[in-house]
């Protein structure tokens, strides 16, 4: 076991590739920003990329004391051997008390094998942060059996702490084009011998990116929209608002969206300002991935649906006529 | 090829309830199932198999009842099935869960006189929802992982696997032994015939504890996890919202309208 007191400050692991942040890191230096001020520890970014010295300026930015940064070619795409292996040598080196990690598809397949490397604990997909009064560790929570019990967890023995957060659970804070730190480079290099898998081909399915994560309004459909072409009358009033149309899992299954757009526990999860869900049911695995949103709307045939439960203004009512309605009456709002 | 598939056993999630009044989940009476992904991981594997030769083994830590669902991967192409169970494991987290079961792929190994090629799991359990065990078997064994598999081939000693991304999905090789993370295929899990079924229950299947495993106690079980679930609850949602019933669609659409610009949500 470590010696604990060895270990200090915060830091938030800034995913990237073909040299871009992913929102993600951003999202988190906010809430991470908080629990260094209340634990008065520095908050430090740790970048790692090819070409990526900008993204290192931007988490100063959005709220980072300075920030580390590994810069190489090895680093243009993601592969578990690079990056872990990169990690694995920053951590041994700089000793951070707590490492927060966004919880893509990327931080989840390199978390667990740096958490497992260094023989520390690793909370999984946390939806919320905070810091326990008594012990000062981190109280991570995090959502089990698919979304219907929510489960706080610390590591209290074990240095660093380590945890992923759920992308779109957080926003982003105030951007300061101004603030200043330092940016530490590390040459850390990964032999190409030593990288034990290759990227051969990459497939774009969705043809424009899908970024429900930032979206400020989502327009969401369900099995009740039923069909690929029933979505046009949600597109109608997405593009009136400017808004993002995303779907429940049914609609996935029944092959009418790509996943990319699919909301709840296997899906995004999203805290826009307002969510608009049409002929969605509410099952706990949808509501878990955007009950953070500010302002809820449910358009539902069935009185009795869970949505409603959810929601802040509720229309029991076919969608196909509330929603033509609407589009209208916010036109003419705007004219 | 031999290949090893981790199953677990789990609560039918999809039936679990909640207990109005005291808010804690009621697991009594939700039917045990294997872990929906590894049903996934288990088929790919068979397929490879049946392709290439070799064998299919699972293995399930759990208490004695997981054998109902090694019996059940039985009946659907797996050859051989171990239990690997033992009081000293109970409340592992992922770490030791992945430590106790990346010792009982070589305690395997030497009872059936194999190495294995590939390392199945499934994306994640639906109870503990971590993903991290398999991983963590990886770096435990020292393999390389692919995460996120949506489809398994395997050509010139290599396997090529497709991972699922953001907006689509990445290709990607290594060379064997690796680890593999299933999410889903592009063909459904086979079903079990009566004849597989018979045969699946009159197989016996050995239990492995601590002592046929060389684990160092100190990370096994609740004493050597470094996470600690310090509490529970059910997430309560409800909101007490306006609702519109019986109201006319032009009506109701104008209410919602203008609901939306006195609230300056728009
Ligand atoms: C492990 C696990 C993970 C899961 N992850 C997710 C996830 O990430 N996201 C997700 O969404 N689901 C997820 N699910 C599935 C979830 O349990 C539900 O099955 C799913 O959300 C149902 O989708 P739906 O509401 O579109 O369909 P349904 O439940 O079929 O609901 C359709 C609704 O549309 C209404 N309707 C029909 N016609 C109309 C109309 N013309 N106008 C208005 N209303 C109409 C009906 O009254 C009904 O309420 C998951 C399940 C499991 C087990
Ligand atoms: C409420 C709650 C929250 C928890 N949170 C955490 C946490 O944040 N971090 C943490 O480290 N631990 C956590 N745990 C402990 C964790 O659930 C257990 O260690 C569990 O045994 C493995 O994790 P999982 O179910 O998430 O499996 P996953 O890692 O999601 O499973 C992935 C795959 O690994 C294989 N696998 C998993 N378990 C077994 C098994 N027993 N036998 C064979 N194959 C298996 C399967 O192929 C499975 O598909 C938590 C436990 C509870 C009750």
């Amino acid at each position: 076991m470590a010696n604990k007191t060895d270990y200090k400050n915060i830091w938030v692991y800034i995913e990237t590739e073909c040299g871009q942040a992913k929102p993600v890191g951003h999202e988190l230096l906010n809430p991470a920003r908080k629990l260094a001020d209340e634990k008065q520890c520095q908050l430090i970014a740790v970048v790692i990329g090819k070409d990526v010295e900008e993204v290192a300026k931007t988490a100063i930015s959005y709220g980072a004391d300075s920030a580390i940064l590994v810069d190489g070619p090895e680093y243009e795409y993601y592969t578990t051997d690079a990056f872990a292996g990169a990690m694995e040598q920053l951590i041994g080196k700089y000793k951070p008390e707590t490492v927060i990690i966004g919880a893509t598809n990327n931080g989840r397949d390199m978390g667990p094998r740096v958490s497992c490397n260094l023989k520390t604990g690793l909370t999984a997909d946390c939806t919320d942060l905070a810091i326990d009064e008594e012990t000062g560790n981190i109280a991570w929570t995090r959502p089990t059996f698919g979304g219907n019990l929510m489960a706080t967890i610390m590591c209290p023995d074990h240095r660093p702490q380590m945890g992923t957060v759920r992308p779109g659970v957080f926003k982003k804070g105030a951007f300061d084009e101004g603030k200043t730190g330092e940016i530490v480079k590390e040459d850390i290099h990964i032999a190409e011998s030593d990288i034990r898998t290759k990227l051969i081909e990459r497939v774009k399915e969705v043809a424009e990116a899908v970024n429900l994560e930032e979206a400020e309004i989502i327009i969401t459909g369900g099995r009740g929209v039923g069909s690929a072409e029933g979505f046009k009358t949600l597109q109608e009033l997405a593009d009136e608002l400017d808004a993002t149309v995303g779907c429940s899992r049914a609609v996935v299954d029944a092959g009418w969206m790509p996943h990319a757009y699919q909301v709840g526990q296997s899906g995004k999860t999203v805290a826009p300002k307002l969510y608009i869900a049409c002929g969605v049911s509410g099952a706990i695995q949808h509501v878990a991935g955007m009950s953070g949103s500010d302002y809820i709307v449910a358009i539902n045939k069935d009185e009795d649906a869970p949505i409603f439960d959810v929601a802040d203004f509720g229309i029991v009512g076919n969608l196909f006529e509330v929603l033509p309605v609407l589009t209208e009456q916010i036109k003419k709002q705007r004219a | 090829m031999n290949i090893l598939v981790c199953i677990k056993q789990v609560p039918d999630t999809n039936e679990i309830k909640i207990d109005p009044v005291t808010h804690t989940l009621v697991r009594k009476g939700v039917p045990s199932i294997v872990n929906p992904f590894d049903t996934y991981a288990l088929e790919v594997g068979v397929r490879l198999k049946e392709q290439l030769g070799g064998k299919v083994v699972v293995i399930s830590m759990g208490p004695e009842q997981a054998k109902e669902a090694l019996k059940t991967c039985l009946s659907v192409g797996a050859d051989d099935a171990y239990l690997i169970s033992d009081r000293k494991f109970g409340g592992s987290d992922t770490l030791a869960t992945s430590y106790i079961l990346s010792s009982a792929v070589k305690a395997v190994e030497e009872k059936e006189g194999l190495k294995f090629d590939l390392i199945l799991c499934g994306k994640q359990a639906v109870d503990g929802d971590t993903a991290q065990v398999g991983p963590e078997m990886a770096e435990h064994l020292d393999l390389p992982q692919i995460t996120y598999a949506l489809d398994i081939v395997y050509e010139d000693d290599k396997i090529q696997v497709k991972r699922e991304c953001d907006d689509g999905y990445d290709m990607i090789t290594t060379t064997l032994p690796a680890v593999v993370t299933v999410v889903k295929l592009p063909y459904e899990p086979r079903y079990a015939t009566i004849r597989t079924k018979m045969a699946a229950k009159k197989k016996e299947i050995p239990t492995l504890t601590f002592d046929d495993l060389k684990t160092d106690e100190a990370y096994c079980g609740l004493g050597g996890s470094p996470t600690k679930v310090k509490g529970t609850y059910t997430p309560n949602r409800e909101k007490n919202g306006v609702k519109l019933n019986g109201v006319e669609a032009n009506d109701a659409g104008a209410q919602l309208a203008e609901w939306l610009q006195t609230n300056k949500i728009l």
